[in-house]
């Protein structure tokens, strides 16, 4: 194909996602489509994968069997959203074991968020409320986004999780609730993943560099910055029935724009843990790694078992 | 399965060593597409797609990662290399040739209002 007939498909290209129509995975797309959408949706899976560690560290140590079948089944989820997002991936052309492969070998990222670790019962009930909360505003919007296979598994995803966020918040409701020291467990699960939460929805506008693409392909819908400030607008009140503080002395609510005002994060840790340098960064892959090789065995027999099925089958057919 | 078996007679004994060399034992779990009814009345539905060993863990992976919240009540999987797909660039040769045969609606046909119950 030359130049201009390429550019002339992009222009048609650009022209049906702007009249809101979708991409299917056998059309027509541009290679930095392609690649931006792999590049997005695998991470979005790996965060889904990577994101269960945190929270399975205490499945076994749940302070009743409400609250360990309620994160079983919330775990559970993150595998499924996970699936979904690796199956609707691979239609753009990328196997499995790549996206493996570059998670593993960490050419490939996930939520810098799930580098931190979870210390306490609490943090069960502020990743719940928080850093769900925060996933759910960064992926509402995307049921709308171009790609029909990522829109269609983000419709499925948002659906199930805000069960995730209302379990969470209700870990809080209840510690806060409790003896003062639930309290202040409370208190202290919230100071420490309050700015890792806004962290989370992404770097600032100005520091962005995917936005403006993003946003004429549907994968964004809103800047990091207005995503931000929505998720502290409607943050703020619901930490204030828990009775609980949140950590920044310059939070303050503006009564002209109507939203909060909030301090400086400190992009230095955001970047620091995005490079691999977060305090449990390295224990994450350790467990993912660990749990794909020990699994292979499994993988094997499973495969080695299914070829002998299908020999005996044609056998007796034959 | 692929096996190469070596033996590996040791001088220091009359010990024969059996080392089983397996080679490219890992192969990749095919693909399988899910179709859910979620209740009877209804046509089984594309729901997504996962990696499988064979047929019965497909339905087994399937009924987890697609009806945790009971959206189903039967399931087809299907290997994924078994379905043929039309090629959205030959959309035009496809199906333009329904375009210009409005005669098939009923709408094309011109009728008195006075006609009731058609």
């Amino acid at each position: 194909m030359s130049d201009k007939e390429i550019k002339n498909l992009e222009e048609i290209f650009e022209a049906r996602i702007a009249r809101d129509e979708k991409i299917e995975p056998k059309d027509w797309m541009p290679e930095k489509y392609r690649k931006t959408h792999i590049r997005q949706m695998s991470q979005h899976a790996h965060s889904e994968i990577v994101g269960m560690l945190p929270e399975g560290n205490w499945i076994t140590r749940a302070p009743s069997l409400r609250r360990k079948a309620a994160l079983l089944a919330k775990v559970q989820d993150e595998a499924g959203h996970g699936l979904y997002l690796y199956s609707a991936c691979e239609t753009l052309g990328i196997s499995r074991d790549e996206m493996y492969e570059q998670l593993h070998t960490g050419k490939a990222k996930y939520s810098s968020i799930f580098n931190y670790p979870t210390v306490t019962w609490a943090d069960m009930g502020a990743i719940g409320w928080l850093v769900d909360g925060a996933a759910i505003i960064n992926q509402v919007p995307l049921c709308n986004t171009s790609f029909g296979p990522y829109a269609r598994a983000m419709v499925r995803v948002c659906k199930e999780e805000s069960f995730h966020q209302r379990q969470g918040y209700e870990i809080m409701l209840k510690l806060c609730n409790g003896t003062p020291e639930q309290k202040e467990m409370a208190q202290d699960a919230l100071n420490r993943w309050w700015w890792p939460s806004l962290m989370m929805l992404g770097p600032t506008d100005a520091e962005s560099i995917h936005t403006e693409q993003s946003m004429k392909w549907k994968l964004k819908r809103k800047s990091n910055d207005e995503l931000r400030q929505q998720f502290i607008d409607q943050t703020v009140p619901q930490a204030d029935i828990l009775g609980l503080t949140i950590p920044d002395p310059d939070l303050k609510f503006n009564e002209e724009t109507g939203s909060y005002d909030f301090g400086e994060i400190d992009w230095d840790e955001f970047w620091q843990v995005v490079k691999g340098h977060g305090p449990s960064n390295k224990k994450r892959m350790k467990a993912r790694v660990g749990a794909w090789e020990e699994g292979a065995w499994v993988r094997d027999a499973a495969m080695a078992y299914a070829e002998k099925q299908e020999k005996k089958k044609l056998k007796k057919v034959s | 399965m692929n096996q190469d078996f070596l033996v590996l007679c040791l001088e220091s004994g009359s010990v024969a060593v059996l080392i089983q060399k397996h080679t490219n034992m890992s192969k990749n779990w095919p693909l399988w597409e899910i179709f859910v009814r979620s209740k009877n009345g209804l046509e089984h539905r594309h729901f997504g797609s996962l990696h499988a060993a064979d047929a019965d863990m497909a339905l087994e992976n399937a009924r987890d990662v697609y009806t945790r919240r009971s959206e189903g009540v039967s399931i087809w999987v299907v290997e994924s290399k078994n379905i043929t797909a039309s090629n959205p660039e030959h959309n035009g040769e496809l199906f333009e040739p329904a375009q210009d045969k409005v005669y098939r609606h009923p709408t094309f046909y011109d009728l008195p209002d006075e006609v009731k119950h058609m």
